[in-house]
């Protein structure tokens, strides 16, 4: 690991040693007065050298003026895109709410003038604050500049600390290196300096657009968009509580759970809850004899036999079989019950049918849990139909004729 | 000029003349050597506070919301007032580094910087809280107006994202003003820096700042656009924080003295939060010589200024719920001072108007730790105001029927915990990592850096 450090310390360090050339850059000399440089820095222009720069640790007033420069024009770069986010803005808001995405709001107008001048405001001012920055970085003070040849050297250590310089750079058309010298002396310098280019300045190879570290742009890159595919795939679909609440917390009716005191996921309706249809039944436990006077309150009809049909082979067909005839599926593993077709059920009124089913008989148990009251008596209609039908004779065929 | 110069002379801004050497030295000195035993203490606790508030916020995303003890009718709650107050601590950040530069208060240099990082994190620690009150914050992209399959944009006269454009947009600004004057500091540090990773993380930071001074006159003019734009923007930011409330029917928000009530406020609890820290931060760094008593006496002075302000705004509210004849005006505001929020309004009313009264007196004002305890108070009393503002609204309203008291959850206090350690977390590293006083404009103000004279290249030499 220490390794690992070091080499990476001794790589990256590597450019503060790179040679420099022979080629000369400029002529830098170095003031103690805030009072001598600007002496030095009106000199120099008094001269006609119109590349030259001087270089303080912190804004000196007046120095422009003594290097005859221009007002600056940053200015202008901020107006223009202020202005430009100003519009752009409004136009987005116009566009979106007004034209593409039209929403009663409070019964306002889609766009209007007033609610629109916060955003419009911070707007421009983004893009003011955005387009000088960059503005200043990159036009005006022609930032980046890590490998220009006055970096790294003793002269920009000074000047960025408590010294003031000049530098005219070498290819100035005025630009004799013995003149320079001698007017820098006469300004007051206490050091000349000679600055050289870098070799790395000359072959025009920034070190920041070799191939290597080009590739490793690249790679870096591509290997971020991969891994945030799968990542923001795996974390936004499985990952609680980023999914969408497509995972909830659920307690199935047959599972097992420690929130309910039984242990038990299934909840039990509360004693004494009747539940639509399932009317309590009055004669409940009586014998047979008891239910003469229920009546079958259906009428008979297709929908009622169809009904009885369906709910006859859930719910009673697998011990009494289809046809009513006690072959069931679940014959040999069940008590096999009596048929439906013997004289007793056949002689029954629909009442005692109906009390069978509600109440049970012998090993048959009660359905009244689970047939609601309209379908018991739909599925008394339908074994009506069977009796009929399973019991008819040749003479029916002939009157059917 | 001819008035009597000795009658406005300035106090120096900087005590015992210093070399910009010894300038350089005392500023970067912090970032060279090992962090001092009070620095780690100071970092140990509020990295602890951060983490409770991390495992805070994870437990506000795992379960949601009802962590918090916010509930109708007080839907709005700590997530609200954490918000409130934070983005108001930052506001002193760019009164100090922009209208102060409008105005050419130097002295405001040896603060600047310092209050310039607290803005900056401060507004990030107020960010948190309304996308954590969104509920599920990582679809926080639907708050911007982005293309999305749905096809639907987002509600422009809304308030609430007139503040996600505020903020953010009052975020990269600072950030980008913040960032700008650190350009040429680094380029110092990275001259003193000896080789190393130090001295490459510098370089690449500094941009290869050279000090040139055509660089120069161009970022002197960028700094004070950045300055003049950053002033209406700090204006407009507390504005549109306080629309928030006096946009809706509520009241005791439904006011139109909101706005400039929220901006008094918050630079009123920002400046109380720089003296705070200042007084910590010079005592711990040995900045005694940069930021001086004097500093600190003209922030009591404009602590007193707003600290009135914010009085005359209760008092108004109070004046106008009278004369509007509302009876539901009426009843919040009385409700306020003597309902059962009464112990919170009183609090921040002497928090907030009474206490700072005593910055009255010159001794107070130029005594340190009577003003570290009244700043403290400040700070107390600005949380409280949101509170009040918030909570007394909400909990009473029209129906009598949905009435109810609020009371947060272990969790919210362990957010506004978190809140404080994240601050102060970055506040830390900041001063551990960059110079917290700005080198270049502290020399820039030092007596004799600049030029007694204005030659000019065609030869004429003018006199100062």
């Amino acid at each position: 690991m220490k390794k690992l450090l070091n080499k990476i310390t001794e790589l990256l360090s590597k450019e503060d040693n790179e040679p420099r050339s022979k080629k000369l850059y400029g002529l830098a000399s170095l003031y103690n007065t805030p009072d001598e440089i600007i002496k030095a820095a009106a000199a120099v222009a008094g001269r006609g050298f119109e590349k030259f720069d001087v270089y303080t640790p912190y804004p000196l007033h007046g120095m422009d003026d003594a290097m005859g420069m221009e007002k600056p024009k940053i200015g202008y770069v901020s107006f223009v895109f202020g202005f430009l986010g100003l519009i752009l803005v409004l136009l987005m808001m116009w566009w979106m709410s007004g034209i593409d995405y039209q929403n009663i709001i409070g019964g306002k107008p889609f766009f209007s003038l007033p609610p629109s001048i916060p955003i419009t405001f911070e707007g421009t001012v983004l893009l003011t604050g955005i387009a000088t920055t960059i503005g200043l970085i990159i036009l005006f003070a022609k930032l980046p500049s890590i490998n220009s040849p006055i970096q790294d050297t003793e002269f920009m250590g000074r000047v960025t600390s408590d010294k003031f310089g000049i530098v005219v750079k070498a290819d100035d058309e005025k630009f004799i290196p013995d003149d320079v010298k001698l007017l820098f002396q006469t300004a007051g310098a206490f050091e000349i300096q000679e600055i050289y280019y870098r070799e790395s300045n000359l072959t025009n190879k920034t070190p920041l657009f070799n191939g290597k570290f080009f590739v490793a742009i690249i790679g870096t890159a591509v290997v971020t968009a991969i891994v945030s595919y799968f990542t923001l795939n795996w974390v936004l679909y499985d990952v609680v509580p980023f999914d969408w609440m497509w995972k909830q917390d659920r307690i199935d009716a047959q599972s097992k759970t420690n929130f309910f005191p039984n242990n038990s996921g299934m909840r039990m309706p509360v004693n004494g809850t009747i539940a639509r249809g399932f009317l309590p039944y009055e004669y409940k436990g009586m014998p047979d004899s008891s239910v003469r006077l229920l009546a079958n309150p259906l009428a008979v009809s297709k929908e009622s036999l169809e009904r009885g049909q369906d709910r006859y082979n859930i719910f009673c067909s697998p011990c009494h079989g289809y046809y009513g005839e006690g072959d069931g599926r679940l014959r040999d593993q069940f008590p096999k019950p009596p048929s439906l077709h013997n004289q007793k059920v056949m002689n029954w009124t629909d009442g005692n049918i109906y009390h069978v089913i509600t109440n049970g008989q012998n090993v048959m148990p009660s359905y009244a849990e689970q047939i609601s009251v309209n379908d018991r008596w739909n599925i008394v209609n339908y074994i009506r139909v069977l009796q009929r039908s399973k019991n008819a004779s040749d003479e029916d065929l002939t009157k059917a004729k | 000029m001819s008035f009597d110069a000795t009658y406005a002379r300035e106090l120096p801004l900087v005590e015992s003349k210093a070399s910009f050497r010894e300038i350089d030295d005392a500023i970067i000195k912090p970032t060279e050597e090992k962090p001092r035993k009070g620095w780690w203490v100071a970092f140990g606790i509020s990295f602890t506070a951060l983490m409770i508030g991390a495992y805070c916020l994870g437990l506000t995303f795992y379960y949601g919301i009802g962590m918090w003890g916010n509930n109708q009718p007080v839907s709005w709650a700590f997530g609200i007032i954490n918000f409130v107050f934070w983005i108001g601590i930052g506001h002193a950040g760019t009164l100090i580094s922009a209208i102060l530069h409008l105005f050419r208060q130097k002295w405001r240099t040896g603060i600047a910087r310092f209050a310039e990082a607290m803005t900056i994190f401060a507004v990030m620690t107020a960010g948190i809280f309304p996308v954590i009150h969104t509920g599920r914050p990582w679809l926080a992209g639907y708050l911007l107006p982005l293309p999305n399959q749905n096809g639907v944009w987002v509600n422009f006269i809304s308030p609430l994202l007139w503040d996600v454009f505020a903020v953010s947009t009052y975020f990269t600004i600072s950030f980008l003003f913040w960032s700008l004057g650190l350009i040429p500091d680094i380029a110092t540090m990275r001259d003193k820096a000896k080789n190393g990773v130090k001295k490459t993380i510098y370089k690449v930071l500094a941009l290869g700042w050279s000090g040139s001074n055509r660089s120069w006159s161009n970022y002197e003019r960028a700094y004070l656009i950045l300055a003049g734009i950053s002033t209406p923007l700090v204006l407009s930011v507390h504005s549109i924080v306080s629309f928030d409330f006096a946009v809706s029917v509520i009241p005791g928000w439904h006011t139109t003295i909101f706005p400039p009530y929220f901006v008094a406020g918050a630079i009123f609890s920002g400046f109380g939060m720089v003296s705070t820290i200042l007084i910590i931060v010079r005592k711990v760094f040995g900045m005694e010589h940069i930021i001086t008593v004097n500093h600190l006496e003209k922030m009591n002075k404009i602590l007193l200024a707003t600290g009135m302000m914010v009085g005359y705004a209760y008092s108004m509210e109070f004046f106008i719920a009278w004369y509007s004849g509302n009876t539901f005006e009426m009843f919040v505001f009385i409700n306020r001072a003597m309902g059962p929020y009464a112990w919170s309004y009183w609090t921040m009313i002497t928090c907030n108007v009474i206490l700072p009264q005593l910055f009255w007196f010159k001794k107070i004002r130029r005594n340190i730790p009577i003003t570290f305890v009244l700043v403290i108070f400040v700070n107390v009393g600005m949380w409280f105001e949101r509170f009040v503002i918030i909570i007394t609204s909400l909990h009473r309203d029209f129906l009598p029927a949905s009435w109810a008291m609020f009371y947060p959850s272990l969790v919210d206090l362990g957010l506004l915990l978190g809140s404080f350690g994240f601050f102060f977390t970055f506040l830390l590293l900041f001063l551990k990592f960059l110079p917290l006083v700005s080198i270049a404009e502290l020399k820039a103000v030092v007596e004799g850096a600049q030029p007694t004279i204005h030659p000019h290249p065609n030869g004429s030499n003018g006199k100062h």
